[in-house]
């Protein structure tokens, strides 16, 4: 292969890379705020995921809304969904051990998952194409119009999720919360409030990711979330776990690093070399790349 | 001492009578195939629940890669029986061996880190094993290895269990199992008070990877094959509901946990569309009500019951 | 909250101590009825086919309980699952047999877990007959290279699709360089693939990239665009359309416009709605089945199927209802419940027509029959040429 080949597949895959990763950070988000909030490896977050795409499948094709109020409607419904799995399977273990409450995520993983395959049978649906797939050709490179929606979007939303961590009550209030629970309660927090309003962003963020996968690959089914689920959360603690910009960068990273073991050695060791460079990463740099090294006291 | 004697003498019996009427009622067919072959599985998921209970329970170390080490030691024997025609035994201690030596080599690096962190890279490592399997010819790729033969037998399966339930009881009362409990309760107290903590975390690491690798192979000479779809972090995550609901730090919630969610899948059978559903909300509710699992941290004897067992979690909900 | 949840407890606990209770009573006979065994993939990842394969036997069963069942007694179908997981396969395959005493199991889809089950099925002398498992091992033993006794199959085994697409390839539509994407999870991909490069060199071709992928994958786009610097004109791809619908319609968006070609897995109604209809122009597969195929007892299937369910049926439910009838057939042949008995009628079957044709079994347990190429128009299945075996 000679370089100028070599160069454009790099630019190619790099691409691809780019607009499968933006799909990760959307999910890593939602995961990341809820473990800077209740510290909390929330396993049914990649759930979510599947469920709003699930309630953006619903939108488009019995409702027959277009793009854009379909993804509001699945995210207003995915928030829904998150506060209630937050009020009925987390709030109630607010001072359980923290490996209970991980086994009761895992659980109510399960439980969506096996639940949906119930109602919606586990045959993958086809997601209506809401608009046109035009193929755009930049020399020899391809992109395709669904990549720059789905770029777009999450860089709407991650504009959006920044203003309101930064700059709304609520957010200061978030901040407050993940940075030291106990004495933002002494300062007259609302931390169960806080709570849900974190589930609420996440969730809707995370049915944000399962619409526009839904649009993009045009196939959903119940059991899309497990792996990208698994994902998002490699992606989150390679950014460094409870740092918003660092879920984003973190699941860019991870996208583009799939598509280059898929493109230059093979697509079978791709999970492998995600896997693997987390690790790496953990072991030299524990609190991921955008992490600080807290040093534990005593 | 020989009061520690008399009563693990008095538990051998004990195991050697359950063992004949349990083997008695096979021979009878009082217990069918079908029962035998979830009574084997019963005792492969003891095995996998108290060597997680003895790295996630004792030593506190948060680990959900289990899957892994039970692939290495299912692929490594199945490979001394099938490929290189070596009898049952050496298989074992192949597979077991095998397995514990991959525990220790990912185990000194990782586990340095602590919490979630080491929880998601032994997640991570475990499924880079699984498809570095998936990717090796030579043990059938993603067909997975066939053509094992059927050689665990109940006998072999109850005594190495028991041998392992006794070997890490006998371990978690040793000077080293204090320090892996030290460890547990409190890890830079433990650091200050001289333990090496590393050491002390790789070996309890490194056994319970090697007794996965033992249920390893006894699990791939069970069910005739090896194939990677068995060994995903779905396996990991229920080998760790197993150790949670029964009781993290407790060697009969363990058990007690493996022996209940074994039949509670086993009954589930019949009802395939509504049995994970009913798994998972059995799941949540249990812990809901008992985050600190059925035993909590204590052992299950004759004293317990005289102080009325652990009905309703009263002492978590409390606070 | 603390009493919402503790009746939520009690409730949970009366629903799992009554499914306890119809578990252990569950176990009554009724003379009345002969039961068979369904021994499928309802959860896990490949629920979508034993779902598929479950709903047809249920409208075979239906159907031939209604005209009177067989030789006066009714069918029972006994569903266990296997969590698409060779070794629960066999666990499944053990109850079966021993708990509920089953007369012939149909299933396993997935080759490496029939194989795995075989070993159960094979010392209780109950037939199995599986729906979708083309490995050649599913019926004869590896070792020994003896059939089986009690392993049969409905569908092709992987070395003729492969072969059928070469000569396809090769004769017809005179390609000479070819590039293979593999579904590295599935032996039935990887047995198609390996055939079908055998035989397309052997018949002067050439081999210019060779990728695999992983079931659930979502995204090809980094792979085929290592494809795609080959400059292959012939892409095969021997997968599941789930996978193979994305592959093609990711191709085509990368500018590949080569015929794509690939195995039964492809046949399904969704395939034109993930690929898109224009995708998937210029592409062929081979197959034992095609929805649109005009024979009476297809049609009836189809409409049938659609009514019960609501969707066209796919290959894995065109098999199993063909493994349910065969199942059928064989136990009236018999003129007995036995399973041995049954076992000796279904290898006797001689061009028994279901709806993906006519059925022989060779003394391989395989069974005998023709191929189809069909080929995308618009979205739509066409005939494009019959192989005789």
């Amino acid at each position: 292969m000679d370089m100028g080949s070599l160069l454009h597949q790099f630019l190619q895959q790099l691409i691809n890379g780019i607009s499968l990763g933006s799909i990760y950070a959307l999910i890593a988000l939602g995961y990341t705020m809820i473990y800077g909030i209740l510290k909390l490896i929330n396993f049914a977050h990649g759930d979510i995921y599947m469920l709003g795409a699930y309630f953006g499948f619903v939108a488009t094709t019995m409702f027959g809304f277009s793009f854009l109020p379909a993804i509001l409607f699945a995210m207003a419904c995915a928030a829904v969904a998150g506060i209630i799995i937050e009020r009925i399977a987390y709030r109630p273990m607010r001072n359980a051990p923290r490996i209970a409450i991980l086994i009761t995520a895992i659980g109510v993983s399960f439980l969506l998952e096996y639940g949906m395959m119930l109602i919606a049978t586990p045959q993958p649906r086809t997601f209506p194409a809401v608009f046109s797939a035009d193929v755009y050709h930049l020399g020899p490179l391809v992109v395709n119009s669904q990549q720059v929606v789905i770029l777009v979007s999450a860089i709407i939303l991650m504009a959006v999720l920044t203003y309101i961590v930064q700059y709304t009550k609520i957010g200061k209030a978030m901040r407050a919360v993940s940075f030291d629970a106990d004495a933002a309660r002494l300062m007259g927090i609302n931390i169960d409030r806080v709570i849900s309003a974190t589930f609420a962003l996440g969730s809707a963020l995370a049915a944000a990711g399962g619409v526009l996968v839904g649009i993009y690959y045009n196939s959903i089914d119940p059991l899309m979330g497990m792996v990208p689920g698994i994902k998002a959360f490699v992606a989150a603690v390679l950014g460094g776990i409870g740092i918003i910009p660092g879920a984003m960068v973190g699941g860019i990273i991870l996208g583009v690093v799939e598509a280059m073991v898929s493109g230059f050695i093979s697509s079978t060791f791709r999970d492998a070399a995600a896997f693997g460079i987390l690790i790496i990463i953990l072991l030299y740099k524990p609190a991921g790349i955008f992490g600080k090294n807290v040093r534990e006291k005593v | 001492m020989n009061y520690l004697r008399k009563a693990d003498l008095k538990r051998i019996v004990a195991c050697a009578i359950l063992f004949a009427a349990v083997q008695g009622m096979m021979f009878a067919d009082i217990i069918g195939p079908f029962w035998e072959l979830n009574i084997v599985l019963i005792c492969i998921n003891i095995i996998l629940a108290v060597s997680l209970n003895l790295i996630n329970g004792y030593t506190g170390q948060f680990s959900i890669g289990h899957a892994g080490f039970l692939a290495v030691g299912a692929y490594t024997g199945a490979i001394m029986t099938v490929k290189l025609g070596f009898p049952f035994e050496v298989a074992l201690i192949v597979g077991t061996v095998a397995a514990g030596f991959l525990g220790f080599l990912i185990g000194l690096p990782t586990l340095r880190l602590n919490g979630d962190y080491l929880a998601i890279a032994t997640l991570g490592l475990g499924e880079i094993i699984r498809i570095c399997i998936l990717n090796i010819d030579y043990v059938g790729g993603a067909s997975g290895l066939m053509g094992i033969p059927r050689l665990t037998t109940f006998a072999w399966v109850f005594w190495i269990m028991i041998f392992i339930i006794f070997f890490i009881k006998n371990f978690k009362n040793s000077s080293y199992g204090r320090c892996c409990l030290a460890i547990r309760e409190n890890e830079i107290a433990a650091d200050t008070m001289g333990i090496d903590t590393t050491k002390y975390k790789v070996m309890a690491f490194t056994l319970g990877a090697a007794f996965a690798g033992t249920a390893g192979v006894l699990f791939a000479h069970y069910f005739y094959i090896a194939h990677p779809a068995s060994f995903t972090f779905m396996r990991s995550f229920d080998i760790l509901t197993m150790v949670v609901l029964g009781g993290l730090g407790s060697m009969t919630g363990s058990i007690t946990g493996a022996i209940l969610l074994t039949f509670i899948s086993a009954y589930l059978a019949e009802y395939p569309e509504w049995r994970m559903i009913i798994y998972s909300v059995t799941m949540i509710v249990l812990m809901l009500h008992r985050p600190q699992g059925l035993f909590g941290n204590k052992e299950l004897s004759m004293k317990m019951f005289g102080l009325g067992g652990g009905k309703d979690g009263r002492t978590a909900e409390s606070k | 909250m603390k009493r919402v949840s503790k009746v939520l407890t009690a409730l949970v606990l009366g629903t799992v101590l009554a499914g306890l209770a119809a578990g252990c009573g569950g176990g009554e006979k009724k003379a009345d009825t002969i039961k068979v065994g369904a021994n499928l993939e309802m959860t896990g990842g490949s629920a979508s086919y034993g779902i598929s394969s479950k709903n047809a036997i249920e409208l075979a069963f239906k159907e031939i309980n209604e005209k009177g069942g067989i030789n006066g007694k009714q069918l029972e179908l006994v569903v266990a699952d296997n969590k698409s997981e060779a070794a629960e396969a066999t666990n499944a395959m053990q109850k079966l047999v021993s708990q509920d005493n089953v007369v012939a199991v149909i299933g396993p889809n997935l080759s490496s877990s029939v194989i795995a089950a075989s070993a159960i099925n094979n010392s209780a002398k109950v037939l199995d007959i599986a729906p979708m498992a083309t490995n050649p091992y599913v019926t004869v033993d590896q070792a020994s290279g003896k059939t089986k006794d009690f392993n049969y199959r409905t569908c092709f085994i992987d070395p003729f699709q492969g072969t059928v697409m070469a000569k396809f390839a090769t004769a017809e539509l005179g390609v000479g360089n070819a590039a293979v994407l593999i579904d590295n999870s599935s032996d039935y991909a990887k047995g198609l693939a390996q055939f079908f490069k055998e035989n397309f060199v052997k018949e002067g071709g050439a081999v210019t990239a060779e990728e695999s992928y992983l079931q659930k994958d979502t995204d090809f786009k980094a792979t085929l665009t290592k494809i795609k610097a080959t400059n292959p004109d012939f892409l095969y791809v021997p997968g599941y359309y789930q996978e193979v619908g994305l592959i093609v319609k990711q191709a085509r968006e990368l500018g590949m416009n080569m015929p794509i070609a690939g195995g039964d897995g492809w046949d399904s109604a969704k395939m034109p709605e993930i690929a898109g209809a224009a995708a998937l122009n210029n592409t062929y597969f081979s197959s034992l089945y095609s929805p649109e195929d005009s024979s009476d007892i297809n049609k009836n299937f189809v409409a049938a199927y659609e009514k019960a369910y609501g969707q066209k049926p796919d290959v894995f439910a065109a098999l199993s209802y063909d493994s349910a009838l065969l199942v059928a057939e064989a136990i009236k042949n018999a003129g007995s419940t036995e399973p041995a008995k049954i076992s000796e009628a279904m290898a006797k079957i001689n061009g028994f027509s279901g709806v993906s044709g006519s059925v022989t079994f060779d003394d391989k347990h395989n069974p005998v029959k023709s191929a189809v190429i069909l080929e995308y128009k618009d979205g739509a299945q066409s005939l494009k040429t019959k192989i005789n075996p």
